[in-house]
């Protein structure tokens, strides 16, 4: 049963999408890896560190509401690599039509920022950063490096 | 194969193929003019004075025409175009492009703006195929690649070739020896690539704890700027030189390679013993980049 308090933060949407479960903390970072910044018109409900209850116990969680927006699964599963546990709800007309978790892409276009200074992805040529998603980290399929710490600091 | 951008696009398979093609060339009484009519950009973004050369070389003799860039300033990047439109540009012009930029991963950007076939030529300190094939090719003038013990000896850590010869290697049963400065040894994460794929990786502080056991000893350029001065640079580099002396007690029938140029890396008097193979080696630039040519076109 939702708090109260929860309930005046984050009210009900008519419809669009709302990602439930994100890392605490993690929302901002979200926002910035799905495109959607102050400057973009849509209509945002953040809410960071709020109480959850997961499997019996009692944590903290992270809620994006965007309002008549869909988001598809492909601009979705980027969250994956900053909250593997996030959940997806396509809302319409307040009735949850679909529910999904995210997946880690196979291949990352665009999103990080290559660490190397040398790499051509940093030069000013007409292509988007390419990572592939492995277990070790992100590989650039550029100049081979190999990003496994810090991601959230070199999301573009 | 369309393009040649990196040694990690290569299946065990294609390295010998290629291999295979350059060593029937080397032996041929006749070369075949098998780029007769055809032109070939070689874009020198950077300088190169081997590869570069051989490069022309190996299109010459095989019947094709070089137009030549060797350097930005006379390029129209130097006047703000991005590589990807030169790369547009250049392939309405010739039928194959030789790539060498500073940038790591340009080539593979060139490959995907180009409408012709694009040869890496070296991307700043990323991959360079040409140099890591022709080193394949003079260890398998020598013996099989099969059951033996490689010795890579210097700046493991910055150095580009050995970071692509051991990737290569990895196809093959090898066991690689690591014989680096404190500091200056392989990547964490090429070495736990190369376990992934099967090979074994041993490190050793000193190459006299190996020497007797090496098949080939691969020692490359240690660079005076990775070090906090000129003292610590000169007691280091003198360690991992190579002379008769430090080769003594060696196996037979073992090779010394070096992708050159040296740096007193290797004594001169390594020179007329019968293991020093690098000018062999860098002479094997020609059927290996002709081969590599054949191969796109």
């Amino acid at each position: 049963m939702k708090s109260k308090a929860e309930g005046l933060m984050i009210s009900p949407i008519k419809d669009g999408t709302v990602i439930d479960h994100i890392h605490p903390g993690a929302a901002l970072i979200v926002l910035r890896m799905l495109g959607i910044t102050g400057k973009t018109n849509q209509e945002l409900s953040i809410a960071t560190n709020v109480a959850s209850m997961t499997n019996g116990q009692e944590g903290k969680k992270d809620i994006v509401k965007v309002s008549n927006r869909e988001l598809s699964k492909e601009e979705v599963d980027r969250i994956a690599l900053v909250s593997p546990h996030a959940t997806i709800n396509i809302i319409r007309d307040y009735i949850v039509v679909e529910k999904k978790g995210v997946e880690s892409p196979k291949v990352l276009y665009g999103i990080v920022k290559c660490t190397n200074p040398g790499c051509i992805t940093n030069a000013n040529e007409p292509i988007r950063s390419a990572f592939e998603v492995t277990e070790e980290g992100l590989h650039c399929l550029y100049c081979d490096t190999l990003i496994n710490t810090d991601l959230e600091n070199h999301i573009t | 194969m369309k393009d040649i951008i990196s040694i990690r696009d290569f299946s065990r398979g294609e390295i010998d193929s290629l291999l295979a093609r350059a060593g029937a060339i080397a032996t041929a009484p006749q070369i075949q003019k098998t780029l007769d009519g055809k032109q070939v950009a070689l874009l020198f973004f950077e300088p190169s004075t081997r590869t570069r050369m051989s490069f022309t070389s190996a299109v010459s003799r095989l019947g094709g025409t070089n137009i030549t860039v060797d350097s930005v300033e006379g390029s129209s990047l130097s006047k703000g175009e991005t590589l990807a439109d030169t790369m547009r540009v250049v392939s309405s012009y010739v039928d194959i492009i030789v790539l060498r930029h500073p940038k790591e991963g340009a080539a593979r950007l060139a490959s995907e703006f180009a409408s012709v076939p694009v040869i890496n030529a070296g991307d700043g300190a990323g991959q360079h195929p040409s140099q890591t094939l022709l080193d394949l090719y003079t260890i398998r003038q020598s013996m099989p690649l099969e059951g033996i013990h490689i010795g890579l000896l210097g700046d493991l850590r910055y150095g580009r070739t050995t970071h692509s010869l051991a990737y290569a290697l990895s196809n093959y049963d090898v066991t690689l020896h690591t014989i680096a400065p404190k500091s200056l040894e392989f990547p964490d994460s090429l070495v736990t690539e190369l376990h992934k794929r099967g090979c074994r990786v041993v490190e050793h502080e000193d190459i006299s704890e190996i020497m007797p056991e090496l098949d080939v000893i691969y020692t490359t350029r240690i660079q005076r700027e990775r070090f906090p001065d000129a003292a610590s640079y000169y007691n280091v580099a003198e360690s991992y030189r190579i002379t008769p002396e430090a080769l003594e007690g060696h196996k037979k029938g073992m090779i010394v390679l070096h992708p050159l140029p040296r740096a007193g890396e290797i004594d001169p008097r390594v020179d007329a013993m019968p293991c020093a193979r690098y000018f062999e080696q860098s002479g094997n630039g020609i059927p290996v980049r002709m081969a590599m040519l054949e191969e796109v076109i």
